[in-house]
């Protein structure tokens, strides 16, 4: 029973990382049906963030929430200038836009990597999130913990801006059907530029999170963005509920299929998985209903 | 002006070919086994732009293919060398069990490995590929699906280092089916093979995009649901080039083995997926010759100058790649139509598969 609640834990923690890279993800994906590459750099600004504000202000306690606040509007400020410059100019054409925002990432990688140096930085958590914490008698380490109430925060922050606010409404009336949106009087460009801030934002707050797990570098967008895509193709385009599951399914699943086998197993698993679940639901878990054909 | 297109595209093939059958004799060895290796590169890259350029599906997960005919060929060749020693690779008496496993017992056979290098990766392809594309999960689902593909394998043989060697890889091979590969004769031969599979693979290319079945592949990526609406099975159609990309890319990865002399999952992983794409649109995704020749451009290029300068090279590399992409998504091929009438560029797009949404 304590390995299985452990693991579950374990899960769920690993559920919450997955939520926050891809959370951000699931918003632009949902607005603009296309894969921005660059998100996982997004992340890493997040971390570097992080870092410089550390550098500045030597409290770790403070300086952590200085940075998380500083992470969300630099890479979303980021987000909206990748907007601007790039993935408006390219509306119809879907691949490219995915290949494209690639040769972005590979750029800002090598940014960090002469600006920070190739070698992974450390930035200190802070003092009381070190060591454990007991919770219904499984042990976990705090800074999980906080991660996971950082994700479940952004989550909220989202659902209710999307859900109460006039902007949430507009944002997803465009995701409903632009042309009608449009019509209407809402820009669809501004909702855009606003939801590429929301979530390159998001994706920066994440990059915040990561840092409690360890070193960072040029390339750690990297290792979280192929699965973070993996929640979004399977938790469907639009909405974020459909997200939430995705995330917290495959980080659970994921967590006893290493228990089971491997970690590098676990993965080939968790990809037949996606392609089974595909199967039955193409569109993804949950999606917003359309007549249209494509 | 058209004529003139089509002298300048003879020259240029009679030229390339020319080069190919020259190119021993004019460089040192040490660049022979380079451009070898370029070729084994380009092999995927001609793949690519059948299954992308004309079939529309963009697929980021080539290096699986890359690396299954790569693996199965080290394998063989590793149980080869180590056939007066035992009969077990050196690499599993150092961190495995000193145990061969029986799953590579089959690649004793070099018969049975040159079968499993084209049949293993065709299977695996047909697999996924009817799989994803009979349920129409296309466009990005499926790019990023064969990303995740490719990451999930290159983390599979790090993960498995007693049997596939790890980050290392599998390297160390000192024969390639009975020939000593330290002899230049046979490395000169071995390039020669290169040579001949790639335009072999070239020709099949162009003579499918000349065919019936070319066509059909074209009007599946411009306008799927019309012919869908016609009654064609577009999802077989787009299949059966997936799966000649991947044969493609394994064969390359067979050959790259011998020229390169080792194999790692750094050569199949995501970074090195996406870089098989790189050459195809810079040269000209929808075109018989622009993935070869974008693709070797872009390796030679790699090779001059990574080592040299290698933060210059990436941003150069990134700066490219965006530029070709967004402003010439027909690569360097379609400069000549573009500077000749600026206005074809916007007019033909070759990823026109934006379908206006119609309602029921």
């Amino acid at each position: 029973m304590d390995v299985f609640a452990a693991q579950l834990f374990a899960g769920v923690s690993l559920g919450s990382i997955l939520l926050l890279t891809a959370l951000g993800l699931a918003l632009t994906f949902g607005q603009l049906g296309v894969i921005n590459m660059a998100h996982g750099e997004f992340v890493m600004i997040g971390c570097y963030t992080a870092y410089v504000v550390q550098l500045v202000v030597s409290n770790s306690g403070l300086s952590f929430a200085l940075a998380l606040p500083l992470a969300f509007v630099a890479a979303g400020l980021l987000g909206v200038a990748l907007h601007r410059l790039v993935i408006s100019r390219m509306r119809g054409r879907p691949l490219d836009t995915l290949l494209v925002t690639w040769g972005v990432a590979l750029l800002l990688q090598q940014v960090a990597r002469d600006i920070f140096g190739a070698p992974n930085v450390d930035v200190r958590a802070p003092d009381w999130l070190a060591g454990p914490v007991e919770v219904l008698g499984v042990s976990m380490p705090k800074s999980r913990v906080m991660i996971l109430l950082i994700c479940l925060g952004c989550v909220v922050a989202v659902s209710l801006l999307l859900s109460r606010t006039p902007m949430g409404r507009r944002i997803r009336a465009v995701v409903g059907n632009r042309d009608l949106a449009e019509t209407s009087g809402i820009s669809g460009g501004r909702m855009d530029r606003a939801t590429f801030f929301l979530g390159s934002g998001v994706a920066g707050v994440a990059g915040v999170a990561l840092t409690l797990l360890g070193s960072v570098g040029p390339t750690v967008g990297q290792s979280y963005i192929v699965d973070a895509f993996l929640v979004v193709v399977v938790g469907g385009i639009g909405k974020i509920r459909g997200a939430v599951i995705a995330a917290m399914g495959l980080g659970i699943l994921q967590s006893f299929f290493q228990l089971w086998t491997d970690a590098s197993l676990a993965k080939v698993l968790i990809l037949v998985l996606v392609v089974t679940i595909l199967q039955v639901r193409p569109q993804g878990l949950l999606t917003v209903r359309t007549r249209s054909l494509a | 002006m058209i004529a003139s297109t089509a002298a300048a595209r003879y020259a240029l093939v009679v030229t390339g070919l020319a080069g190919l059958v020259a190119a021993p004799f004019l460089v040192s060895d040490f660049q022979l086994q380079l451009i070898a290796k370029f070729l084994c590169l380009a092999m995927v890259a001609v793949g690519i732009g059948l299954v992308w350029g004309q079939g529309g599906l963009l697929t980021m997960g080539q290096g699986v293919f890359f690396g299954l005919g790569g693996y199965l060929m080290a394998m063989h060749l590793k149980l080869a060398d180590a056939a007066s020693t035992g009969g077990v690779p050196d690499f599993m008496m150092l961190y495995g069990t000193g145990e061969v496993p029986w799953w590579w017992e089959p690649m004793r056979s070099p018969l049975l490995t040159l079968v499993l290098i084209v049949a293993l990766p065709a299977g695996v392809a047909a697999a996924l590929g009817y799989a994803v594309l009979r349920r129409r999960v296309r466009g990005a689902y499926f790019a990023i699906l064969s990303q995740a593909l490719v990451a999930a394998f290159a983390l599979l043989l790090v993960g498995q280092q007693q049997v596939t060697g790890g980050t290392n890889g599998l390297n160390g091979f000192r024969s390639f089916f009975g020939y000593d590969l330290a002899d230049p004769v046979n490395r000169t031969t071995l390039y020669y093979l290169c040579s001949g599979v790639l335009v072999a693979m070239v020709l099949l290319v162009w003579q499918i995009k000349r065919s019936r079945f070319g066509e059909l592949l074209v009007a599946v990526r411009d306008q799927e649901n019309r012919m869908r609406f016609l009654g064609y099975d577009t999802a077989t159609v787009t299949l059966v080039a997936y799966i000649l990309a991947a044969v493609f890319a394994a064969v390359g990865g067979a050959l790259f083995v011998p020229v390169v002399g080792i194999i790692s999952p750094a050569n199949v992983g995501v970074v090195a997926s996406i870089g098989f794409i790189v050459g195809v649109a810079i040269g000209g995704r929808a075109t018989v010759l622009g993935p070869v020749l974008g693709s070797i451009g872009v390796s030679w290029a790699q090779e001059t100058f990574s080592q040299t300068f290698p933060s210059g090279w990436t941003y150069v590399l990134a700066a490219l790649f965006i530029v070709v992409i967004a402003v010439l998504p027909g690569g360097v091929a379609s400069l000549p139509d573009v500077v000749r009438h600026r206005s074809a560029v916007l007019r033909r797009r070759p990823e026109s598969t934006h379908i206006p949404e119609v309602s029921a």
